[in-house]
């Protein structure tokens, strides 16, 4: 359980976070939403003590971020940023493998040696593990930081827009995997999601921010509604039902 | 592990040929007077020693710092740490000339130590836009530094003891005066026992966080050792520039920056190189012989250029 408490985040006298306090059950998928400039994306920095908060306190499974030993927490929760430019020129595999810096400190254990290789089977990049990383194309790419993230085995895993820049293919295919991320090893992952259809089809809890605070929060039959989806994006929009699924159109 | 089998029989060739060049005549005198002896052991084995302690230390201290300033073009002579160095054996030498050359050399590691940390305090204060932007706020605040030192060295007329530091020359090199250079390669042992952390910081610093990594005392350790390396070099045989910044990049392109896979052929063929340069320029004016430092400085001048000019061709 990650529990979030009053948590502010300031840059001069604008308030990024600001006093924000929610409980993401452990288990399942949650989508965090919001316009640009909601503070999705400081908060989850903040959770995982990326960023130092100004007030407020962020507890997982009762280890307090910002008191907890750097290494201890990389056990309980891994975040996988945005902006994944890195200069050391790495193959795949070296990638995946230093998911396990926080239990092997760079010494490879027949454990971890097993958790790199089921985490490049599970994205798909086997063909391409001793590939350098620049010489991937951006989907492959993304997958071998996710693979990364999955190899760090947290019990929380935390994605900041993972589908960002991906063409329709990849973006399906990654959330699929964070899908199967929460349904089959049951890990709680957190994901913060610009595409709201992405959010409704493969969501058990959407999170709402907007303006530095927490607007609503819920499941997505509750979340994906006309009067919500205006108050949090200030967009008229139809909500389709299409089998189980809410479809939000937005074009009209 | 193939590259470094290819990279030490090289090295151990060029160190045969290094011992084995210079004006002074071994043929006369290794069974007779043991004049000969005396030259190799006095002169020509320390130069190759000296020679190869300096080019594995330097090696390893441009990779670190391209780590921790995720920059490819940084090195100690593009990162105001070398003259940061030279300012401080300059102040020693004006206020405290009666220290031992050791106490000297770790004040010139403290200013080299402070000098690199205001660069990448600097780093972090400007946004960056261009990735050559960081060599050139290096080089800059390099000349800053230099200019400051060469003001206070033309008052005290000390320019040509500056001159020894800033140019590097093995051609000095005696037995009893390169010793402090052995601390070069336990820096460099330091740095291979922690080499997987020093890849970590190259991820990034979010990497680095997220994957546990205390991120302030791994850039103070790499920080640490890069200012003492080029503060032992600097203080005993004089900087050799570019040097740092070729074998990495270079190595880098070959096999990766794994580093713990990567830095024991850092080390090699930094030692190939300078022994390779040395040798150079001891045998094209022979009997004069041409500094190690400048003939590194048109090698990798050249190298540098291309690595410049190629780098869009890899960032793809």
């Amino acid at each position: 359980m990650i529990e979030i408490r009053d948590v502010t985040k300031s840059y001069g006298s604008n308030a990024v976070v600001d006093r924000v306090s929610m409980t993401l059950p452990a288990g399942g998928l949650t989508s965090i939403i919001g316009p640009n400039g909601a503070g999705k994306s400081t908060l989850l920095s903040i959770v995982s003590r990326l960023m130092p908060m100004d007030e407020g306190q962020v507890v997982i499974d009762g280890l307090d971020v910002s008191r907890t030993a750097g290494d201890v927490l990389a056990r309980r929760l891994s975040i996988m940023r945005q902006d994944n430019h890195i200069t050391a020129r790495l193959s795949v595999r070296d990638l995946v493998a230093f998911g396990r810096y926080p239990y092997s400190k760079g010494r490879l254990t027949a454990v971890d040696v097993e958790h790199i290789e089921r985490s490049i089977a599970y994205v798909g990049l086997q063909a391409f593990e001793h590939r350098f990383l620049d010489e991937l194309s951006g989907g492959q790419r993304q997958r071998a930081f996710i693979a990364m993230v999955l190899c760090q085995d947290t019990d929380y895993m935390l994605f900041d827009e993972p589908l960002n820049n991906l063409d329709m293919k990849h973006a399906v295919e990654t959330m699929k995997l964070l899908r199967r991320l929460a349904d089959d090893f049951a890990k709680t992952v957190v994901v913060v999601l610009h595409d709201i259809n992405f959010a409704s089809a493969y969501s058990d809890r959407i999170v709402a921010m907007r303006g530095g605070k927490l607007a609503f929060e819920g499941a997505p039959k509750d979340m994906i509604e006309p009067s919500r989806l205006q108050a949090i994006f200030d967009v008229d929009c139809r909500v389709h039902a299409v089998g189980e699924k809410r479809l939000v159109n937005y074009f009209e | 592990m193939k590259p470094l089998l290819i990279a030490i029989p090289v090295i151990l060739l060029l160190a045969v040929i290094s011992v084995l060049t210079g004006v002074g005549s071994l043929a006369s005198g290794l069974g007779g007077d043991g004049r000969g002896w005396l030259l190799i052991v006095e002169s020509r084995v320390p130069r190759t020693l000296a020679l190869m302690l300096a080019g594995t230390g330097l090696a390893v201290a441009g990779t670190i710092m391209q780590m921790l300033a995720r920059n490819r073009f940084v090195e100690p002579s593009t990162a105001g740490t070398a003259e940061s160095a030279a300012l401080g054996m300059l102040l020693t030498m004006i206020f405290a000339p009666a220290l031992p050359v050791a106490a000297k050399m770790a004040v010139a590691a403290l200013t080299a130590l402070a000098g690199t940390a205001l660069f990448l305090k600097i780093l972090r204060q400007i946004p960056l836009r261009s990735v050559l932007m960081v060599p050139l706020v290096g080089i800059m605040l390099g000349g800053v530094i230099s200019a400051i030192t060469t003001f206070v060295a033309y008052r005290y007329d000390m320019m040509q003891s500056m001159g020894a530091w800033i140019s590097g020359d093995f051609s000095g090199v005696l037995r009893g005066r390169y010793e402090l250079l052995w601390i070069a390669l336990v820096l460099t042992l330091i740095a291979y026992v922690t080499a997987a952390r020093f890849t970590v910081i190259g991820m990034g610093e979010e990497i680095a966080r997220n994957v546990g990594l205390d991120y302030n005392k791994v850039v103070t350790l790499g920080l640490g050792i890069v200012s003492m390396v080029t503060a032992t070099v600097v203080a005993t045989v004089g900087m050799v520039p570019f040097l740092g910044l070729i074998v990495p990049n270079v190595i880098s392109l070959v096999v990766g920056d794994n580093l713990r896979r990567t830095l024991p052929l850092i080390a090699a063929t930094g030692a190939g190189l300078v022994l390779a340069c040395d040798i150079v320029g001891r045998v094209i004016i022979a009997p004069y012989e041409i500094p190690v430092g400048t003939v590194m400085g048109v090698i990798g001048s050249v190298v540098f250029l291309y690595l410049l000019l190629s780098r869009r061709a890899h960032a793809g």
